[in-house]
């Protein structure tokens, strides 16, 4: 079994996004990027399926979209764990090009598991994933939680309204997947990063593609009102509040 | 032309969100000159099909087939797809939810229509088709322009309000066969909770974190929580420790939620955590320390000891309720 995990370089979590050009870009001075946490999460995952032998992964390459300066996330990966990495040499327009570059490779590579992560901190799209899937016409979960082998084959658990669901599907699939897939986020370590130096990168040029949207402009969320305070020997004052000023209860 | 809406049934069953959904594809459809399809797959009684006439709908449409057991997003899409055809859909509106999430990226490649996901508002514009949608997770909101000649828009949780419009659409039945998508999810085990209040459809949420000290201390929480009809939620060290069940855990590595009123007790308001909740209507916060961040985000506050406070706001609640 080989598997793809794609990644994503969006803007640490903690990061105050400003804009640029009259509201239509982000500001990219001072930020630093990340592999985007889901992103990360798929990546451990997929490299603690191929640590148990018995499971049968041969390999855990990464797939990137984007310009060359996104290599030391790639780099990243690699220290982590990944044993190579394609980076497909377009900017990451939309959603639907995006997951267009990705399929066009895979098909290429052949892929048994696909691991995308449920969202992009940068886009909230939610799209890349599913759309990989269609474009490949193969079936994908998503929602997915956790990852694990049973007698040779993958089975997923797969997040539904108020429980969850274990779920198997015949390979080549795409997993888009979410909280629980891991616990916290493989840490590279000293001898990660010097081998990650020298494991190998494909470059691929994007193939023509369209892109279906365009951002016109940004703006920042509507202010919040100032904290009202409550006294704190008086916290009924707050249901009063609540009911009769905000009308929420 | 039409505006198709997809109504997801719960054990053919349709929740608020399902009418929200509906009000909001009727106020798309009146800026573009058109009508409302509504479509359900999967058994539902006609009663409760035509209750989504009364939210816009003018058209309902429920998909039934006896392939169809478990949730599988190739076949759904296969079906959407062709009532979209059908219908001649230009805006295909889905929740922002598990089920919408799954199948709006598919259907967009099927379609080849750009989707704008997470909006809160109607569309900005018609005439380029601009929706409002959240980026930065909260921290920005941009303008999309979905240039395709189809849209797919997902709309947030709890953000649009029941707009009443009554068609008197009368439901039909059809029978889709899925040939084309063959069904190839097996689903080998389910657990489902059912009777609690989902926090994804909670509209009162009381939320711990770390400030709550230790698993011991929840009692007067979920109480509060269950005299106001609330949803219980934490921060992501508190599911991280095992205080609470992961289910719980809210942020940006968790769930984002959008209740009415959201109630933060001991957490501190990073960032991540405030990705997933910054679109409460309101937000409560009670903390010891005055300037934690959670403050910049709440409409009231409290500063104070949590677990003092927590069993005076439950007497008052109770005696509200008197
Ligand atoms: C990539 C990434 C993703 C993350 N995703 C999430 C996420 O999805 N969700 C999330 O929640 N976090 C997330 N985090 C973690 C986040 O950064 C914070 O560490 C976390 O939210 C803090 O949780 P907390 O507020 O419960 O705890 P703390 O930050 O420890 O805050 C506890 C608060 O309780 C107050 N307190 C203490 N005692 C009392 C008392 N007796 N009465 C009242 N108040 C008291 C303290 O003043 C303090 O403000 C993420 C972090 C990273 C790096």
């Amino acid at each position: 079994m080989k598997i793809l995990v794609c990644i994503s370089n969006v803007p640490d979590t903690t990061t105050k996004i400003k804009f640029a050009d009259g509201n239509t870009s982000i500001d990219t001075a001072g930020i630093q990027w990340v592999i985007n946490p889901w992103d990360e999460l798929s990546l451990t995952r997929a490299l603690e399926l191929k640590d148990d032998q018995a499971n049968g992964v041969k390999s855990v390459t990464v797939a990137h979209v984007g310009p060359a300066s996104s290599e030391p996330t790639i780099r990243k990966a690699l220290a982590i764990g990944a044993d190579d990495a394609i980076r497909i040499n377009a900017s990451a327009s939309d959603a639907y090009y995006t997951a267009f570059q990705l399929a066009e490779v895979i098909r290429k590579e052949g892929f048994d598991m696909i691991i995308c992560g449920i969202e992009s901190s940068d886009f909230n799209g939610s799209a890349v994933g599913g759309m990989v899937a269609e474009f490949l016409g193969i079936p994908s979960v998503s929602s997915v939680s956790g990852i694990r082998f049973e007698g040779g084959s993958p089975l997923l658990t797969r997040e539904i309204d108020g429980g969850r669901e274990t779920v198997k599907v015949t390979a080549p699939f795409v997993a888009i997947v979410q909280k629980g897939i891991a616990k916290e986020p493989r840490i590279a370590s000293m001898r990660g990063i010097m081998t990650a130096r020298t494991k190998p990168v494909k470059v691929y040029e994007p193939v023509a593609a369209d892109s279906l949207t365009t951002v016109a402009g940004f703006e920042k969320p509507a202010p919040r009102a100032a904290c009202r305070y409550i006294d704190p020997e008086n916290p009924a004052q707050l249901i009063d509040l609540l009911q009769n000023e905000a009308k929420v209860i | 032309m039409s505006v198709l809406v997809y109504t997801e049934n719960w054990d053919g069953l349709f929740k608020k969100q399902s009418f929200e959904l509906v009000s909001y594809a009727s106020a798309v459809a009146g800026m573009m000159n058109t009508k409302v399809t509504a479509l359900s797959i999967g058994k539902v009684d006609a009663e409760e099909l035509g209750k989504l006439g009364n939210w816009g709908a003018e058209k309902i449409i429920n998909a039934v087939s006896d392939e169809l057991t478990v949730f599988d997003s190739q076949a759904y899409t296969g079906i959407i797809a062709d009532i979209a055809r059908a219908e001649g859909s230009k805006v295909i509106i889905f929740s922002n939810n598990i089920s919408g999430k799954a199948l709006a990226p598919r259907l967009s490649v099927r379609l080849k229509a750009g989707i704008g996901a997470g909006v809160s508002k109607l569309p900005l514009s018609i005439e380029p088709f601009t929706v409002y949608k959240r980026t930065y997770s909260g921290n920005a909101f941009a303008h999309l322009v979905i240039n395709s000649d189809v849209k797919i828009l997902t709309l947030a949780q709890n953000s649009f309000d029941l707009t009443e419009k009554p068609t008197g659409a009368v439901p039909e039945t059809i029978n889709v066969s899925i040939d084309s998508s063959p069904v190839r999810t097996v689903v080998t085990d389910r657990v489902q909770q059912t009777g609690k209040i989902l926090l994804t459809d909670a509209e009162i949420v009381v939320s711990g974190g770390r400030g709550m000290k230790s698993p011991d201390n929840w009692g007067p929480l979920v109480e509060l929580a269950s005299l106001l009809n609330a949803a219980t939620a934490c921060s992501r060290p508190v599911s991280d420790e095992g205080w609470r069940p992961h289910e719980e855990h809210t942020g940006q590595t968790g769930k984002m939620i959008a209740p009415n009123l959201y109630i933060a007790v001991g957490i501190s308001g990073a960032t991540q955590h405030l990705a997933g909740v910054s679109s409460s209507k309101y937000i409560v916060a009670i903390n010891n320390d005055k300037d934690a961040p959670i403050f910049e985000a709440a409409q009231y506050g409290i500063v104070g000891d949590a677990l003092k406070i927590l069993p005076k706001l439950v007497d008052a609640v109770k005696g509200l309720k008197k």
